[in-house]
């Protein structure tokens, strides 16, 4: 059985700063990390090994530094990695890069590919549905549990208001939410043997059969037309009243903004 | 020269970190405040692998190297003091002598269970022999295809938790330290008691106590190295486990650091932080500035080693350097808090009383220099 896992390497969201007089990011001295879903959709790939064995394999687009999370992944366990880097795989959106991931899946094979839900620094929760389009397999979002049953995969699916059990015949896309697990720390060997004994395949645009018009910024219909800080909100009340007493205040407070 | 760590050693680095942010530095003031061994936080170091960094895998190990595992010491003890010793105390000591001594067969059985689930412990000191080593008075007596050993160790780090134990012994007093002969003995065995355990000053998680040997027969395999060669394989060892308790007292100084930016940084006084004063900058400076040399003669001692060359004088230096910084600093971090400092409940009080046992064990500050300077003198 063979296993491709996604991978995102992110700016650690929580030390980015945002100018605030440009509205942009401010990624300078920032660590990088890999993406929180995409390490448990590591893990649980990871866990199939371990239970059943299987050939884990990490899959990244990025630059050339995004190497370290894929050395982190084999540091983890994972058996092989491949790195998709290029200037003309540069500036995509979720749908050339949603392509780019494709292509370069059908052409390293495999029973399963896990995604994280979404990336934290763009929070678009596309690119693993994105993935399964393109090659027509099927798609199971939101996965809080994974289980393999001979040539099915078995997945409990978390919704805001249910969850649903849902299995499909592999290959199949399971995208994983971070509750899924813990993902386990790397070891001080596995970290030598991601450096000196596994391999890392670096593909440039030349190594994948795929359009020009759908990767990069050229394939991207994607435009960002403003991007902006939220404003900061007023901090709450809490009233511990009683149900009367609370109702009150709250129809108080109304009328005085001139809502009511 | 390249004082650049690699790829993998910087990657090495932030694992650690990692782990002794999350892992062991919750349990830091509470393994102090109770006098208690984490246990479950050498389960995990074990799961992880950090028991066995720099063995062959061969055995079970992790196949790194010395600087990587100086650095896995120096992170744990900028949370921990106690975690550092721990694993210091296991790795270049206990299975520092069998990698170093030990016979294939050995080693399989050994140096693999301390790798992967075992925690081991190193028996030199005595109540007579502490820095003079040579005196000796328990006694190993070649019995058939066993050894009676009868005697006492004292201040034994891991001595209780640990499973695995590497014990000096005379086998021929005539002999002088020649007559002294190394074994290993595993928790269990008839005839090996332990005594009570110390009320120490520091390091209060670590296990230190008393080793017992009443009639303890231990089967001749169980020699390690050669009859009569055990005083070389214990300073040889012992000059391993000096790079081990540099990188400990290199990492309390770091820590203790750590706490008096982030302290200096809020605390007002006179109407500013106590950091706009330059007292407090200089005192700063002075701190890191120590670190910094206390740790580059740490991983120059390391290095040494993975290089194959003599580093003797290297890691006496880097563990007279070390030990004075972690006193040094820890001492001035607490003069920086003030008044807070000396309570328990900011940490630097707990790195004080941490940093002073690393000018003690495994060879006093006095022993390093008697080293460095026959290094000099010849």
């Amino acid at each position: 059985m063979k296993i491709i896992v996604c991978i995102k390497q992110v700016p650690d969201t929580n030390e980015v700063r945002i100018n605030p007089e440009t509205g942009t990011l401010m990624r300078e001295g920032v660590p990088s990390i890999m993406n929180p879903d995409d390490k448990a959709a590591l893990e649980a790939a990871l866990r199939i090994k371990d239970a059943s064995g299987a050939r884990v394999i990490g899959l990244s687009m990025g630059p050339r530094q995004a190497e370290d999370v894929l050395r982190e992944a084999l540091a983890m366990g994972a058996d092989e990695c491949y790195l998709l880097t290029d200037r003309a795989f540069g500036g995509a959106d979720t749908w050339a890069t949603s392509s780019t991931l494709a292509a370069a899946i059908k052409q390293i094979g495999c029973d399963l590919v896990l995604t994280g839900r979404q990336a934290i620094d763009g929070d678009t929760a596309q690119v693993g549905p994105g993935i399964a389009e393109h090659l027509g397999m099927p798609n199971l979002s939101y996965a809080e549990d994974i289980r393999i049953d001979g040539s099915d995969v078995i997945v409990r699916q978390q919704y805001d208001d249910s969850i649903y059990t849902v299995r499909a015949a592999m290959p199949a896309l399971v995208t994983v939410l971070s509750e899924l697990n813990e993902p386990r720390y790397m070891t001080p060997g596995g970290i030598f043997d991601a450096y000196r004994e596994k391999e890392l395949t670096v593909w440039g645009r030349d190594d994948i059969e795929i359009e020009d018009e759908n990767i990069g910024l050229k394939g991207s219909p994607t435009r960002v037309a403003k991007s902006f800080p939220k404003s900061v909100k007023a901090p709450g009340m809490t009233i511990n009243e009683g149900a009367d007493e609370s109702v009150q205040f709250i129809v108080d407070k109304l009328k005085e903004k001139y809502i009511l | 020269m390249d004082f650049t760590l690699s790829k993998e050693q910087q990657m090495a680095r932030q694992l650690f970190r990692d782990f002794a942010v999350k892992e062991v530095e919750p349990l830091a003031r509470e393994i102090d405040e109770e006098h208690r061994f984490p246990d479950e936080t050498v389960e995990k170091m074990h799961k992880y692998g950090f028991m066995g960094i720099p063995f062959s895998k061969e055995y079970g190990g992790q196949g790194c190297d010395t600087l990587t595992y100086v650095l896995a010491v120096e992170e744990l003890s900028r949370v921990c003091g106690t975690t550092g010793v721990i694993v210091s105390a296991h790795t270049s000591l206990a299975a520092g002598a069998i990698d170093s001594k030990g016979t294939a067969e050995q080693k399989e059985k050994y140096l693999r269970a301390l790798n992967t689930d075992k925690l081991g412990a190193f028996a030199l000191t005595e109540p007579d022999a502490g820095t003079d080593a040579g005196s000796q008075r328990t006694t190993a007596v070649s019995d058939g295809d066993e050894y009676v050993l009868n005697g006492s160790k004292i201040f034994i780090t891991n001595a209780g938790p640990a499973d695995i134990y590497v014990v000096f012994a005379m086998t021929d007093a005539s002999q002088g330290t020649r007559g002294i002969s190394a074994f290993i003995v595993e928790k269990g065995r008839p005839g090996f008691d332990f005594g009570l355990a110390e009320k120490k000053m520091g390091i209060h998680g670590s296990s230190t106590r008393e080793l017992i040997f009443t009639d303890c027969r231990i089967p001749r395999e169980n020699l390690l190295g050669r009859e009569g060669k055990g005083f070389g394989l214990a300073m040889g060892t012992l000059d391993g486990g000096r790079i081990g308790i540099a990188a400990q007292a290199v990492g309390i100084a770091q820590g203790a650091l750590d706490k008096t930016i982030a302290y200096v940084k809020e605390r007002k006084q006179f109407g500013r932080a106590i950091s706009k004063f330059q007292n407090t900058q200089f005192q700063l400076a002075n701190m890191a500035t120590e670190i910094e040399s206390a740790r580059y003669l740490t991983y120059l001692a390391a290095e040494k080693k993975d290089t194959g060359e003599r580093y003797s004088y290297e890691a006496a230096m880097a563990k007279l350097k070390a030990s004075r910084t972690a006193n040094y600093v820890s001492s001035l971090a607490v003069q920086l808090h003030g008044g807070y400092g000396y309570i328990q409940d900011y940490d630097v009080e707990r790195m004080m009383r941490d940093a002073k046992i690393t000018e003690i064990y495994e060879g006093t500050s006095e022993v390093m220099q008697m080293v460095i300077s026959g290094s000099l003198l010849g």
